[in-house]
This record gives C-alpha cells, sequence and structure tokens, in this order.
C-alpha cells in the first residue's frame, strides 16, 4: 500500500509539472462551462415559455437540465481519457525508466495501482470542477442531489474503467501519440457501437450495445443504481489491469 | 557475493547469453568486457531481475533471482546504460522517490538523500531539474540513485559512456571509491577503463564467458615477451640505423628487432625480448658505449586491448566454441 502511494504521489506529480493537467483541466472547465451555458439558457428559455402558456407544472431541472447536461459531459469525458494515459507507461517504455521502476522491490500491481490511481485522481479533479456550475443551479434552485450524486458516481466508474484500459494501450508503445491515438479509436468504437442497440434488435446488435460503455450511464444518469452496469465498469477495470500486468510481464520476457 | 551458473538467455532466433558462469567475491570491482551486443546488458538484466533466464541460475547475496527477486532487488542498485532520470523532478525530489521505492523512509531516508548527495557529488545541483543537468551529472545521478540504499550489489551498465574525458576520469574515481562498501560489476566496451577500474575481468563475446581472471594475470598472460620502445641518435654525427640495428642485435636476450622510423640522426626501433631476460641494462651500456645517445628506452604495456583481440577475434571465437557447448551438454 505504500509503494501504490508512492507511485500515486510521483505520477500525480508528473501531471502538475508538466502541462498536462492545467491543460486538461482548463479545457475541460470551458468545455463544460459551455455546455452549462447552453442547457442553462435553453432550460430559462422553455421555462419562461411554458410559464406564459399557463402550465401548471414546472420543469424539472434535474430531468430536462442536470440530467442531458451530465451525459453529454460523459461522452466528451471519453475523449479525455487517452491525454490522461498515454504517457503512463509510454513515457517510462521511451526514457528507459522503466527499468527503474521493475527493478525496485516493489510488485507490478502496486505501480500499476499507483499509476491507475494518479490517473482516476486527475479525472476526479476534472470533475469537481464542473461543480462549481453545478453549485449555482443548487443556490437558486432546489434539484434533488441524490441523482446527482449518483450520476458523477457513474461517471467516475466508467472512466475508472478507461482509463485502465488506456493504461494498457500505454503500455503496448514507447510512443505517448500511439497510445493517444489508439485510446481515442478504443473510446470511439465503444461510444459507437451502442448506438445500433437503439434501433436494432438481433442478438449481436444488442451484445455490441451491452459493450458500450456509455449505455451503461443510462440507469446512473437517471439516479439509479444498478448492480449489473456497476459489475460492467468493475470488470472492465479488472480487464485494464489484468492485461496491463500480463503486458508489463511479457515486456520482461522480450526485451 | 554473486554466483551466476550457465545463466543462458534465449530469444526466438538467438542466443543472447550462453552458459556464463562466473563468480564475484565481496567488495571486489569486476569489469564485464565485450563488445557491442556481446550480452553484456542481458546479463546484467538477469541479474537485477528485469528479465528472468532462459536456463541457469544466479544468486545475488545469497538469493536467487528466480526464486526470491524481491530480495535481490532489495540487495542490488542498478544503474542501466541511460540512467533512469524523470526530467520534471529536481535532484532531491529524485532521490527521494527513489529511495521511497527501495523502501527507505523519514529520517533513514533524508540521512541517505544527504550522503548520497555528497558521496556523488551532486548536492550543489539538489534543486535543479534533472531534464537541465549536463551528461556528466546526469550520470553522478544515476550513481546516487543506485547507492541510495545502501546496496551490497553495484550493477553499472556502461556507466562511462558518452562522457568527456574529464567526467570519465571524475566517474571512474567514483566507482574506484565506492569498492569495498559495495560489491560492484560494471559492464564497458572501452579497454582502458577495466584497466583503470577493476581488479577482474570477465570477457563476454558472442554470448559466451572467454575469459575470466585478475587484471594483472591477464596482462601477464599476454605479455610472453617483453616489448621495448627505443630512440636511438648519433653523437653529433649521423648514424646508419642498420649499423646500429646490427650492434643491438649482439644484445643477449633480445629476439626480435623491427626498424620504425629514421629522422634527422635519430632512429626508432622496437624491441621484442625473451619473458624474464631484463635486457634493459646491457641495451642502454650498448648504446652508450658505442658512443651514441640513448633518447628513449621505455617498455610499450601490453594492453589488454591485445588480449582482447586475441581472444574476441575470428580464430579465438573459433578456438573457444567447443569447450562451452561440452559443458553445456553435461
Amino acid at each position: 500500500m505504500r509503494n501504490v502511494l508512492v507511485i500515486f504521489r510521483k505520477e500525480l506529480h508528473g501531471y502538475f509539472t508538466s502541462p498536462v493537467a492545467y491543460l486538461l483541466l482548463t479545457m475541460f472547465a470551458v468545455v463544460f462551462g459551455l455546455f452549462f451555458w447552453n442547457a442553462l439558457g435553453a432550460f430559462v428559455f422553455y421555462s419562461m415559455e411554458s410559464q406564459m402558456r399557463g402550465q401548471s407544472f414546472p420543469m424539472n431541472l434535474n430531468e430536462e437540465l442536470i440530467r442531458p447536461l451530465l451525459s453529454n459531459i460523459n461522452v466528451i469525458g471519453l475523449f479525455f481519457i487517452p491525454m490522461i494515459t498515454m504517457r503512463l507507461f509510454a513515457e517510462e517504455k521511451r526514457s528507459g525508466t522503466i527499468e527503474l521502476l521493475v527493478t525496485s522491490p516493489i510488485h507490478d500491481l502496486e505501480i500499476i495501482a499507483g499509476k491507475w490511481l494518479a490517473a482516476l485522481a486527475l479525472y476526479g479533479m476534472m470533475l469537481l470542477v464542473t461543480l462549481i456550475n453545478l453549485a449555482f443551479l443548487f443556490k437558486y434552485g432546489q434539484p434533488d442531489w441524490k441523482p446527482v450524486a449518483i450520476a458523477y458516481l457513474g461517471m467516475i466508474l466508467q472512466a475508472a474503467g478507461m482509463l485502465a484500459v488506456g493504461m494498457f494501450i500505454s503500455t503496448l508503445t514507447k510512443n505517448q501519440i500511439i497510445a493517444g491515438a489508439s485510446t481515442f479509436g478504443v473510446c470511439l468504437v465503444l461510444w459507437v457501437i451502442g448506438w445500433t442497440g437503439s434501433y436494432e434488435t438481433a442478438t449481436w446488435t444488442q451484445v455490441l450495445s451491452y459493450l458500450s460503455v456509455t449505455t451503461h450511464m443510462e440507469p446512473f444518469s437517471k439516479g439509479l443504481l444498478a448492480i449489473s452496469d456497476t459489475l460492467y465498469y468493475l470488470s472492465l477495470i479488472f480487464v485494464g489491469f489484468f492485461l496491463t500486468a500480463r503486458s508489463l510481464e511479457s515486456l520482461r520476457w522480450r526485451s | 557475493m554473486i554466483t551466476v551458473t550457465d545463466l543462458t538467455k534465449r530469444y526466438a532466433r538467438h542466443t543472447a547469453v550462453d552458459h556464463v558462469s562466473f563468480e564475484v567475491q565481496k567488495g571486489t570491482i569486476v569489469g564485464f568486457l565485450g563488445p557491442n551486443g556481446a550480452g553484456k546488458t542481458t546479463t546484467m538484466r538477469m541479474l537485477t531481475c528485469f528479465m528472468p533466464p532462459t536456463a541457469g541460475t544466479a544468486t545475488v547475496a545469497g538469493f536467487d533471482v528466480l526464486e526470491q527477486p524481491h530480495e535481490v532487488k532489495k540487495h542490488i542498485g542498478y544503474l542501466p546504460e541511460t540512467p533512469p532520470l524523470y526530467p520534471e523532478m529536481s535532484t532531491s525530489e529524485y532521490l527521494e522517490f527513489v529511495g521511497k521505492l527501495k523502501g527507505l523512509s523519514g529520517d533513514e531516508l533524508a540521512k541517505r538523500i544527504d550522503f548520497v548527495l555528497e558521496r556523488c557529488s551532486v548536492a550543489d545541483v539538489k534543486d535543479k531539474l534533472l531534464g537541465k543537468l549536463s551528461k556528466g551529472y546526469r550520470q553522478r545521478v544515476g550513481l546516487a540513485q543506485a547507492i541510495i540504499h545502501n546496496p551490497d550489489v553495484l550493477i553499472l551498465d556502461e556507466p562511462t559512456s558518452g562522457l568527456d574525458p574529464k567526467q570519465i576520469n571524475e566517474t571512474r574515481d567514483l566507482i574506484k571509491s565506492l569498492a569495498g562498501d559495495h560489491t560492484i560489476i560494471l559492464s564497458t566496451h572501452i579497454l582502458p577503463e577495466v584497466e583503470q577500474t577493476c581488479q577482474s575481468v570477465l570477457i563476454i563475446n558472442k554470448g559466451r564467458l572467454v575469459a575470466k581472471d585478475s587484471v594483472n594475470n591477464l596482462q601477464n598472460r599476454a605479455r610472453g615477451a617483453e616489448q621495448l620502445f627505443v630512440e636511438i641518435a648519433g653523437r653529433g654525427s649521423d648514424v646508419d640505423s642498420t649499423v646500429i640495428q646490427q650492434r643491438l642485435e649482439r644484445i643477449p636476450g633480445i629476439s626480435h628487432i623491427v626498424f620504425k622510423e629514421k629522422q634527422q640522426n635519430r632512429s626508432v626501433f622496437e624491441i621484442e625480448s625473451h619473458k624474464d631476460s631484463f635486457v634493459r641494462g646491457d641495451l642502454a651500456r650498448a648504446v652508450v658505449e658505442s658512443g651514441w645517445d640513448l633518447n628513449e628506452l621505455r617498455p610499450a604495456a601490453v594492453s589488454l586491448e591485445e588480449i582482447f583481440l586475441q581472444l574476441t577475434g575470428e580464430p579465438a571465437a573459433a578456438e573457444s566454441s567447443e569447450a562451452p557447448v561440452a559443458t553445456g551438454a553435461a
């Protein structure tokens, strides 16, 4: 556990001494701000309209603003994953520091866990910045906080799974660009294959749809804590870890 | 301290290390010598548990590299060919990180950091970013990280490659001063380095160990005869080189004389004498008695270079290829 913390600190230090962390945090905050601004503008416009028409029940902040906003931003977040994971192992392999790590008296799993936790922490910070915008909704409205919390939990889980997959891809190459681009491709595919299930009912499209990372977000964005979808993300983390560990081991046999 | 038995590393197409066996005593510096691609780095990587051997065993500080890699890693300090530095860290941050990786903490860690900063003379750059350091400093920080946990064994892969002559000397002195506290294996393809730094030498070629001995023994072995370098000048007048050569040939013990060059009235010869016959006195007397000047008389040192070429050159490689295979089969 101590060793995990040592690696975790080193990675986080790496993110924050290079422009990576600041760039990602800024970009994500700007993008989220724009989405928020649009969503809020639309929400205010429609709720004014419905009031003027004299409709009896007011519009729901959770259902009509926060939920679509968060599911949009969840997809956007998917495309930040490669930028977080691409350097994790590729850079260590390129500069030769991987030799220091694997010849030190720590286990491979401790290296992997430390790096993954640091990546997750950075993603967590990106999400934390978005809470600033949501805080205004809580100040001027009364949205229910529980579905929001569950949606955020879902976003963290999805990121945790995809970060593990991205980490694995980063072990395959010395080149950060290749690692980043491949991870980007995988994220894109895992998002798009989910669309097929919505209009086709053949078994294979349902399987594809099941494999998509974004389909499993739906219950979370509705405020439902579904066991099966949580399990999906947990197994994604497990697969990512497993492949990373194997890849790290094979690095020793081959190099 | 280190025992290697029949260590072998095979890849799909070729064998990088082929039944290498040797032992290293505590507190000594051993030079691991061989041309590029001979299998030095592979052998070192197996000793540091970076990669497992295909066959054979190695124990470091009493621990087996396959069975107890964790213990081995605790007792080894390793400097790979390129120092494993993180450019975004400062020297002291980096040493702290490596120290923690190796299991140090608290006061002990702080003490060790101060110690290695002094020991490797990198204290003046302790707040500088590693990415901004010169090659010499990077190498020394690399050494500092290797000794941070006071390991029994130090494994240094080409520690002086890419340094300028001054830095090379500084690094060699540093390595020499580390012996005693640590058992050191250093690899190199530079021969004088072994002569200057190491007590014994392992010569490896094409994955096979072709020689293991102390540096002195190896030099003596190659020195079947003493070689002298002589410059003789006529006193005031010019002297024919052949006259000098004829006179020198009459000195007992001299087996071979090669006339090298003549400039004005100075003639230069290379003389080979039989082993154990010290011809230098006779030679000097003969020159002076003939009325010439002896401008220079020095032994042409036999360098490891010649031994090395003998051992790794094609004919030598063909000879030695029989033996290791035989031991491998047995």
